[in-house]
């Protein structure tokens, strides 16, 4: 489809290429990485030194591979969105916590336990979603608050469980090249994200669902099944970051993933993925959660007061969407 | 046309029919929950809710969202409060920090209206944009809670005007205004932009302007919620009403209108919110212990949202 469009489209001039390219998320958010490090290293030098970047690219893994799960389920449009993705996280840490116990040995059983309850969650919304017919953003708020509940009441307030020692050392220390293996984990899950949107039925369906529906069911695509899938892998990668988010903590506390949820959907809107399904895909997601890590960063080591800080961070959310945010107009 | 065939059903019915019972186990559980006190008392606490859900449903009625309604209360809170004792003590004070309270709601609400009307940007992100650097202002005003507000202001609040309590007075007048505009072209025009954008635009509405109006109302509303709120706490607090945002969208759901745009009314949100509170009354009163409460008032949210949407289809 894409093909056709630019198929139709006369030859532009090199300068309108140009402008046109400024106005492509990826590339934008590429720039934007670019000049906040440069920004970074002036306001104060050594901050785009090698192991702070790897420092940084270690917090945007964690944020990617939560919003991989909100990637997908925006993509599959239908007013599609996760906000439990947050409660998921605290409840994937926790579940791993208790499973591993300090323990090597429970590494594994810890992961699958944790994506297998997340999974089974996040069906739950989806099939919410598309059985009983709930709006996306009310089903996974009311999600959230059961969960949060859940964890409040098994809980009781104590932190509970901790993580193994060669979780915590994959994530926290070099392992190959200087790089910690959560790096490598990441570049993984970006190479089957990008195969299976781009080359699998799949990974089609998805794009089809979310650009019309009607037109997907017509064509005989099981849209409610693709909807709850959808839902369920965005629980599962919830949970899998929860255990690597306990592995970069060393315990779990249950409001842990809180602050995961809206900046996943801030790094898939910044990477380019319209809210409106249909169109994006994770590579502008990675950027857009490289982007906005970077952004708390520098406006971490500007020393500015709290208040200066939020402003500057919602002041530049602003401005990016303004750049590529926009919304067609209405035409006659 | 299954649009068309719910909106023939008023949208609240299944919201007032869940407020009833409720109204009943209420009364089972609380004591002297009919009598006047306990009636003033629970109306104070679910007042700002309600307010704050009134003004969203004319930005969900227009197929918006506004997430940025308890940075709204908390600047007008601080705002006000800031004024007050600027100014004084007295009459005077309680006016010009009431107008400079209000008055930066509209502020707030004319920048979300400006930016997802006129710029068109996608409205959830935006007003979650906004309400960050709302919230920035409110913490550079009043960096901690303190300051006081005029006696002659909480005391009013928390009393009686002409024998009918104060909250009860404000909720009236809130009712009056709903029906007064759901009588008016506005409305309409704003369930056409909500319901068929570019049917809309097609036949000659300002898109513009009835979205930018129905952020200004939504603010509004979330002013009007922070003095009442501040009438209840008589005190300044930056960090209030975080709550609110999701809780009237909730509210808003349950009260029977479409999340998608188009289709309800704030009626339903007013039963949504009261519903909303009583349900936490219940849970108080039930004697549950402190942890389950969130759980189960998530429960039940759902519960009651999957319900609606089960009889509705019917």
């Amino acid at each position: 489809m894409t093909d056709l469009s630019k198929a139709l489209v006369p030859a532009q001039p090199a300068t309108a290429r140009l402008f046109g390219l400024l106005r492509e998320p990826l590339v934008l958010a590429i720039i934007a990485i670019v000049v906040m490090l440069g920004l970074g290293e002036l306001l104060s030098p050594g901050f785009a030194r090698g192991d702070q970047i790897v420092r940084l690219l270690t917090v945007a893994a964690l944020l990617g591979i939560a919003a991989a799960g909100q990637n997908l389920v925006i993509l599959a449009g239908g007013e599609g969105i996760d906000l439990s993705i947050g409660a998921l996280i605290s409840f994937g840490a926790v579940v791993a916590g208790n499973v591993m116990n300090g323990a090597d040995a429970a590494i594994l059983p810890a992961i699958l336990a944790a994506t297998a309850v997340t999974f089974l969650l996040g069906l739950v919304n989806g099939i919410g979603v598309t059985v009983i017919r709930i709006p996306p953003l009310v089903m996974t708020l009311g999600m959230m608050a059961v969960i949060q509940g859940g964890l409040v009441v098994f809980s009781q307030g104590i932190p509970s469980g901790n993580a193994a020692p060669a979780l915590m050392h994959f994530i926290n220390q070099p392992a190959l090249f200087g790089l910690p293996g959560i790096l490598f984990a990441w570049a993984a899950l970006i190479v089957v994200m990008v195969f299976m949107l781009r080359r699998t039925a799949f990974g089609f369906a998805i794009y089809a669902v979310g650009a019309n529906e009607k037109a997907a069911r017509l064509f005989g695509l099981p849209v409610g099944l693709i909807r709850m899938l959808v839902f369920g892998l965005s629980g599962a990668l919830a949970g899998l970051t929860g255990v690597l988010v306990i592995g970069y903590t060393g315990n779990s506390f249950i409001s842990v993933g809180d602050q995961y949820m809206l900046p996943s959907i801030i790094a898939v809107v910044i990477g380019g993925t319209s809210l409106a399904g249909g169109s994006g895909g994770y590579v502008g997601t990675v950027a857009g959660a490289i982007a906005l890590v970077l952004l708390q960063s520098i406006l971490t080591t500007l020393h500015l007061e709290f208040w200066g800080r939020q402003f500057i961070f919602g002041g530049t959310l602003l401005l990016l969407l303004m750049l590529y945010g926009r919304q067609r107009a209405p035409r006659v | 046309m299954r649009l068309a065939l719910r909106s023939e059903r008023p949208a609240w019915l299944l919201a007032s029919a869940a407020f009833v019972v409720l109204v009943v186990v209420n009364g089972l559980l609380q004591p002297g929950f009919f009598g006047g006190s306990v009636v003033q008392s629970n109306l104070t606490t679910f007042l700002p809710l309600v307010l704050v859900a009134i003004g969203q449903t004319y930005v969900v009625l227009g197929g918006d969202i506004d997430l940025s309604v308890g940075a709204i209360a908390a600047l007008v809170n601080v705002v006000t409060v800031t004024t007050m004792a600027a100014v004084g003590d007295g009459p005077a004070a309680i006016a010009a920090g009431f107008a400079a309270g209000l008055g930066s709601a509209l502020v707030c609400g004319l920048v979300n209206g400006l930016l997802i009307g006129r710029l068109r940007l996608q409205p959830m992100v935006t007003t979650f944009g906004t309400a960050i650097i709302f919230s920035a202002v409110a913490l550079w005003i009043l960096p901690q809670a303190g300051l006081e507000v005029p006696e002659a202001y909480w005391s009013t609040y928390g009393g009686i005007i002409l024998g009918v309590p104060t909250v009860l007075v404000i909720l009236a007048l809130a009712v009056a205004f709903v029906v007064f505009l759901a009588r008016r072209p506005f409305q309409s025009w704003l369930m056409a932009v909500g319901g068929n954008r570019s049917g809309a635009f097609q036949s000659g509405l300002g898109l513009d302007r009835i979205r930018i109006s129905a952020f200004v109302l939504s603010a509004a509303f979330a002013g009007i919620a922070a003095l009442c709120l501040t009438g209840e706490t008589a005190t300044g607090d930056p960090l209030l009403g975080q709550s609110l945002g999701m809780g009237s969208i909730s509210a808003v759901a349950l009260g029977g209108t479409l999340l998608s745009g188009g289709v309800g009314g704030a009626i339903g949100s007013i039963f949504g919110g009261l519903l909303l509170g009583m349900i936490g009354n219940v849970i108080f009163f039930a004697g549950l212990p402190y942890e389950y409460q969130t759980l189960v008032q998530g429960l039940i949210v759902l519960a009651a949202l999957a319900g609606g949407v089960v009889v509705a289809r019917r």
